[in-house]
């Protein structure tokens, strides 16, 4: 079991609010992902939920019981380090044994979980090495396996990723994301990355300067944002935005368009302008288009054969059905 | 080292420090191995003049055989050891307690190493003149306001008399050496082992005692190494006198109280010996540490 609930929890760093009031539920066995731009607060609320900070008001309540100022080690959660905070100085083994050496679990048990969970995450062979002798996606591995062991009612992963290559960021995300499938344990991941949290998530949080901006899956943040910041937040390339004219014919202080939802042909469409930048990513071409009269840019995604070049004219045609509308204050139009 | 030509210029650019250094060291100890080996009692009428008389190990046997030897190897290891568990210690407990953020942190690191600036002598004294008078000092003054009969602390505690004012002198040393070591412990690791489920004591235990141990050895190493010369603290205070007697004094009584320059090279050549076995230890630790 692992639902964990926020109550108004707000948090102060001396007269600093960092947290305002702050109401969250996270579902038993939910991979639940904290996204926001860096300094929102997503990696404060994760120490909040582990016990590494006091919450300045409010209440945590995991599985329905108070624990607010449960210390974070009877909390019962496991928590991956950004650093992945390995114990230099002790084997792998010695590593992954240590919160149960703490919990003094007997040997022979301790010895199995150490086998299962290094046969779960290939860690077999360097269990005898220390964490200097081995790349960052093995440590990150151990990292996992330290808490694995534990059995936590939950993990808490602090920007797990960040540290590694592109390349193996994505092996590990599909690997964590297997990990979720196979332990059905609840998960929170803090990431300022939206593909990790677009790919990973079973719900995400979205945050901005301690508010929850949005909760919901990563399809319906894709579909109805509920205002321009998650709306510019959510989606790769970045979601466009027009205003003026065009935005009220459509009754709408600002309307959004995604890159994906605009069609480019040489002679027809409503929308024209000269392409000032095309990225080929051989699936797909990224046009960024200026001189629409618009804004200042508008990008498009296409197919990866379309070959137009800087200083071509185009036209736009954007799909109707998928505009996004948004009122003066920034909130969605239904 | 990039090129050839800019190795060639630090050779030569270094070249003055390295001879003057060979030099300041070269001399005397040749001049300390040759009169190791000859009898040289300047009172007996011995002089370089005359020519000294040859007379092989017979020195460093003397040296050896003597009954003040043994005891003052004691001595050594005594105050060595002392100094250095109360040292490495309290190092330890203060270095953990400045490294915790407070008001004035920075005026107070710098107080701490005030000790480590005053000259050895200088301290001596002040500990003997100030603290450790029996008529008064404050200690004295001190056991006196509770009644107590004021201690002789030079006569009757002198070892431990001197190893606590050596302790003060090197304390500072170690506890800004495990500072800066404990400074670069990741914070993250600590977190780890809390959420892990240890407390305190034990994180104490298994995460910083280890990440110490590297800054352990070298202050214990770079101390030893000190500690095996004291002698101004000696001199000043108890002269050698109460079971202070420690190789390098004893060396120091051969060769200026006993007029036996022939008796005291040859112990001098002895803390030589044991003094670089120390330095080979260290300068591995050391050249470990930098490849790390």
């Amino acid at each position: 079991m692992g639902q964990i609930t926020l109550e108004n929890v707000t948090k102060s760093f001396g007269s600093t609010e960092v947290i305002p009031p702050l109401d969250l539920t996270i579902e038993d066995g939910e991979f639940c992902v904290f996204v926001g731009p860096s300094g929102c607060g997503k990696s404060t609320l994760l120490r909040l939920i582990a016990g590494l900070e006091d919450v300045t008001s409010g209440q945590i309540l995991i599985d329905g019981a108070e624990a607010t100022t449960t210390p974070p080690s009877k909390r019962g959660l496991a928590m991956v380090f950004q650093s992945y905070a390995l114990y230099p100085h002790m084997s792998v083994r010695k590593n992954i044994a240590f919160p149960m050496r703490m919990a003094k679990i007997p040997a022979e048990e301790q010895e199995r979980r150490i086998e299962a969970a290094a046969r779960a995450l290939n860690l077999t062979d360097y269990l005898d090495r220390r964490p200097g002798q081995l790349s960052g996606g093995q440590r990150q591995r151990v990292a996992i396996g330290r808490a694995i062991v534990r059995e936590p009612a939950a993990f808490l992963f602090d920007e797990p990723l960040s540290n590694l290559d592109a390349a193996l960021r994505v092996g590990m995300r599909l690997e964590i994301s297997e990990l979720h499938e196979r332990l059905k344990t609840t998960m929170i991941y803090v990431t300022h990355d939206q593909v990790e949290a677009m790919t990973m998530a079973d719900k995400i949080v979205v945050l901005r300067a301690g508010h929850i901006e949005q909760v919901g899956s990563p399809l319906d943040l894709y579909r109805a944002p509920r205002n321009l910041f998650v709306a510019g937040f959510i989606g790769s390339p970045k979601m466009n935005f027009i205003e003026g004219e065009e935005a009220a014919r459509r009754g709408a202080a600002t309307i959004g368009i995604r890159p994906e939802h605009i069609a480019v042909s040489t002679d027809s469409g409503p929308w024209a302008g000269t392409v000032s930048v095309s990225e080929h990513l051989g699936s797909d071409t990224f046009f960024h288009v200026q001189g629409t009269g618009l804004a200042e840019t508008i990008t498009v995604r296409a197919d990866g054969e379309v070959g137009f070049r800087h200083g071509d004219r185009i036209h736009l045609t954007p799909r109707d059905d998928v505009i996004h509308r948004f009122d003066e204050q920034g909130l969605r139009i239904a | 080292m990039a090129t050839k030509a800019s190795r060639s210029a630090a050779r030569v650019m270094m070249a003055p420090a390295v001879v003057l250094l060979l030099g300041w060291m070269l001399v005397p100890l040749t001049m300390t191995l040759f009169f190791s080996f000859k009898k040289y009692l300047p009172l007996r009428g011995d002089s370089l003049e005359r020519g000294l008389d040859w007379v092989g190990f017979d020195n460093y046997i003397r040296f050896v055989s003597s009954s003040s030897f043994w005891p003052s190897v004691q001595t050594t290891l005594i105050m060595v050891g002392g100094v250095l568990v109360i040292t490495v210690v309290l190092g330890i407990l203060l270095a953990m307690l400045l490294d915790q953020p407070f008001w004035g942190q920075g005026i107070v690191r710098i107080l701490v190493i005030a000790p480590f600036f005053v000259m050895p002598t200088v301290s001596a004294l002040v500990w003997k003149n100030m603290f450790m008078d029996p008529v008064n000092g404050i200690l004295a003054h001190l056991w006196r306001f509770f009644g107590a009969e004021p201690v002789l602390w030079l006569s009757d505690a002198s070892l431990a008399s001197i190893i606590l004012i050596v302790s003060w002198q090197w304390l500072p040393f170690a506890t800004l050496i495990l500072l800066t070591a404990i400074q670069s412990l990741d914070s993250e690791q600590l977190e780890a082992a809390e959420m892990d489920g240890a407390p305190p004591q034990k994180r104490f235990w298994f995460i910083i005692l280890p990440h110490l141990s590297r800054a352990i050895t070298i202050v214990i190493l770079i101390q030893t190494i000190f500690l095996l010369s004291i002698f101004a603290e000696i001199f000043v205070t108890t002269g050698g006198a109460f079971g202070t007697r420690t190789l390098t004094y004893l060396i120091f009584q051969r060769v200026v109280d006993s007029q036996n320059i022939g008796l005291g090279s040859a112990g001098g050549v002895y803390a030589i010996i044991l003094a670089n076995i120390v330095a080979i230890f260290l300068m591995r630790i050391v050249g470990k540490n930098l490849d790390a």
